[in-house]
C-alpha cells in the first residue's frame, strides 16, 4: 500500500510546520529524518489521520485518510508520546488492541505481537513498571497485531537500549523486507542510515532531500567541511595543505589551523598523508561544523 | 457502545484513587443522613433541605464533573486516548460509550446514594425518595454529556466544570430568576417534584420546559463530543 502526500501543508495560526511537501512511501522502509522541529511529528499525524492538512492531500492507497476511522484496518501506529494505559498489564495492553480491531482470534493474535517484539515474559506485569524501551515495544506490539500493510512509527528508538535497538531495527527491517510499507521518523542519520532503503529529510517544514542511503550519505558528506586542526607545526601543515585543490582555505590562528575542506573524501585521505610526509604529529582534527543542523541548513540552501 | 473501550474506562475510573473521590461524596451524604437520624431530625423538611442543598446542589454536579471529564480528559492529556481512536472505531461510538460510563456511574455514586440516604431519614414518604433518586439519575445523565463535552473541548475542563458547577448553578441559579430556568438541578427537582407528594417540595421550573431540556442536553452534548473527537488532533510539540 502506498501513502501519498500532495502538496501537503499545514500550518497553525502563523507558524508554517510542514510546507507544500509531496511524497510517496511505498512497501519497503523508508526513514523521515530531520532536526528536531522540522515538522517530522507534523507530517506523521498527517498520515496517521491525526491532523488534517491545511492544503494538500493525504491519501492511502487514494482514500482520504482524515476524518477515517476505517483507514485503521490497514496502518498501525506507534506514537511518540508514551500513551500506554499504565495500569494495564502488557498482556491486557495488546489483548485490547487486538479487540478492538475486532479480530476474529485476539489472543492468538495479542500473543504473536508479544511474541515478535520479545515481550513474552514481562507481559503480566502491569505496563507502569515497565522501562521506556519496554513500553515502546508493547506499543509497537499493539501497533502490529492486526498485521497492518502500514506501519508508522514516530521516533521509535528514543529511550531504547542498544540491545533493544538493534531489536527493532531488525524487526523493522524484515518488516520492510516482507513488503510493508513503514515509515519512521528519526533526527540521527546513522539510525536512519542501518534500518531504512529509502530516506526523506524534512527540514524547517519542508521536503529538502529524498533517495537512498548513499544519496543522502553523499549529499551530505559533499558539501565544505570546516576543520580545526591542531599539530606539532602548524604552519609548515597549513603550508602543506593548500597545495591541493581539496582544501579550500586555511585559517592560521593562535589555536590551530581551521581549514576549509571542498572535497570531503578527498581532504580526509589528504590531511595524514601530508602529515606523515611532511612529519608532523596530528595533535587534534576536529569538525567545526558538524552537528547536523549545519549538515541540513546545507541541504536546504541546496535545494532551494 | 464498544465493550473494550468501557472496559478500560471503567478501570480507569475504578481502579485508581479516583474511586474513593467518587466514594467520598456519597459516603458524606449517607453520614449526614444518618447524623440527622441520630439528632432526631429525620422529618421531610430537613430531608429536602439535605437533598436539595447537597445532594442535588453540590454531591451531584461535582460527581457529574468527576465522572464526565474523567472519563476522557486524563486519556487526552496523557495521548493514552490514541490507543483508542487509532482503531477502526468510529469516534463517535468512542464518546457515546464513555458517556455510558460517566452515566452508570453517577447511577451508581450519585442516584442510589441519594436515594438511601433520603430513605434512612423518611422512609418511602410521600415518594421523597424516590423522586430524588429519579432526579439525580436523570441530571446525572445530563451532567455526564455536559462534562463529557467539556472533557473534549478544553483542557481546562476541571477549573471550567469547578466554576459552573459551583458558581453557576449554586450562585446565580439560586439568585437569578431567570437563570433557574437553565440549571440542571432546577430540572431534576422539577422531576422528584413530579414524583413527590410532599408539600415540603416546590419546584420552580415546570416539567414541560424541564423534560425537553434534559433531553436536548444529553443529546446535544454526546452527538457534539462525537463530532469533537472525529477531528481529534495532534498537535504535537513542534
Amino acid at each position: 500500500m502506498k501513502v501519498e502526500l500532495s502538496q501537503v501543508s499545514r500550518w497553525y495560526g502563523n507558524v508554517v510546520a510542514v510546507n507544500d511537501v509531496t511524497m510517496t512511501i511505498g512497501p519497503g522502509v523508508t526513514g523521515l529524518l530531520g532536526p528536531n522541529g522540522a515538522g517530522k511529528s507534523t507530517l506523521l499525524h498527517l498520515m496517521a489521520g491525526f491532523l488534517a492538512p491545511s492544503g494538500g492531500s493525504v491519501t492511502l492507497d487514494g482514500t482520504q485518510i482524515w476524518k477515517n476511522h476505517h483507514i485503521y484496518r490497514n496502518i498501525g501506529l506507534v506514537p511518540e508520546r508514551e500513551g500506554v494505559y499504565g495500569f494495564l498489564t502488557g498482556w491486557q495492553f495488546v489483548l485490547s488492541a487486538a479487540r478492538l480491531h475486532g479480530l476474529s482470534d485476539p489472543v492468538q493474535a495479542a500473543r504473536k505481537a508479544l511474541a515478535t517484539v520479545e515481550m513474552e515474559e514481562p507481559k503480566d506485569r502491569r505496563v507502569e513498571t515497565y522501562s521506556k524501551g519496554m513500553r515502546q515495544r508493547v506499543k509497537v506490539a499493539a501497533a502490529l497485531v492486526h498485521d497492518p500493510p502500514v506501519l508508522l512509527l514516530d521516533e521509535p528508538f528514543n529511550g531504547m537500549d542498544p540491545r533493544q535497538r538493534l531489536h527493532l531495527m531488525d524487526l523493522i527491517r524484515s518488516m520492510g523486507v516482507a513488503g510493508k510499507t513503514i515509515l519512521f521518523s528519526s533526527h540521527i542519520l546513522e539510525e536512519v542510515e542501518r534500518v531504512a532503503q529509502h530516506i526523506e529529510v524534512l527540514v524547517s517544514g519542508r521536503h529538502a532531500a529524498s533517495g537512498d542511503f548513499r544519496e543522502i550519505r553523499r549529499l551530505m558528506t559533499d558539501r565544505p567541511h570546516l576543520f580545526r586542526i591542531r599539530s606539532s607545526d602548524d604552519r609548515r601543515l597549513a603550508a602543506a595543505l593548500m597545495l591541493d585543490a581539496s582544501a579550500g582555505g586555511v585559517t592560521l590562528g593562535p589555536d590551530g589551523l581551521e581549514v576549509q575542506a571542498i572535497e570531503f573524501r578527498r581532504f580526509a585521505r589528504l590531511l595524514p598523508r601530508v602529515a606523515r610526509t611532511e612529519g608532523i604529529r596530528l595533535h587534534q582534527v576536529s569538525p567545526a561544523d558538524d552537528d547536523l543542523e549545519s549538515v541540513f541548513s546545507y541541504l536546504i540552501t541546496r535545494s532551494t | 457502545m464498544n465493550t473494550v473501550v468501557a472496559g478500560i474506562t471503567y478501570r480507569a475510573l475504578l481502579g485508581r484513587r479516583r474511586i474513593f473521590l467518587l466514594a467520598l461524596l456519597p459516603v458524606a451524604l449517607i453520614g449526614l443522613a444518618l447524623l440527622l437520624r441520630l439528632v432526631g431530625s429525620d422529618d421531610q423538611r430537613s430531608t429536602m433541605l439535605l437533598m436539595e442543598k447537597f445532594a442535588i446542589g453540590t454531591m451531584l454536579p461535582l460527581l457529574g464533573l468527576i465522572a464526565g471529564t474523567g472519563v476522557i480528559a486524563p486519556e487526552i492529556d496523557d495521548g493514552t486516548i490514541i490507543h483508542l481512536m487509532s482503531k477502526p472505531i468510529s469516534r463517535p461510538v468512542i464518546a457515546r460509550t464513555k458517556f455510558v460510563v460517566a452515566a452508570s456511574l453517577l447511577a451508581l455514586f450519585a442516584a442510589i446514594p441519594t436515594f438511601v440516604s433520603a430513605w434512612l431519614l423518611v422512609g418511602n414518604e410521600d415518594g421523597i425518595a424516590l423522586g430524588f433518586a429519579v432526579g439525580a439519575l436523570v441530571a446525572g445523565i445530563a451532567y455526564a454529556a455536559i462534562f463529557l463535552l467539556l472533557g473534549v473541548v478544553t483542557r481546562h475542563a476541571v477549573t471550567i466544570g469547578i466554576i459552573y458547577a459551583l458558581v453557576w448553578e449554586s450562585l446565580i441559579g439560586g439568585f437569578v430568576q431567570g437563570a433557574r430556568k437553565f440549571s440542571v438541578q432546577q430540572w431534576a427537582e422539577s422531576i422528584a417534584d413530579q414524583i413527590s407528594t410532599s408539600p415540603f417540595l416546590t419546584a420552580d421550573v415546570t416539567l414541560g420546559f424541564a423534560v425537553p431540556a434534559l433531553i436536548v442536553v444529553t443529546v446535544v452534548g454526546v452527538f457534539w463530543t462525537g463530532r469533537r473527537l472525529r477531528v481529534f488532533s495532534l498537535t504535537g510539540d513542534e
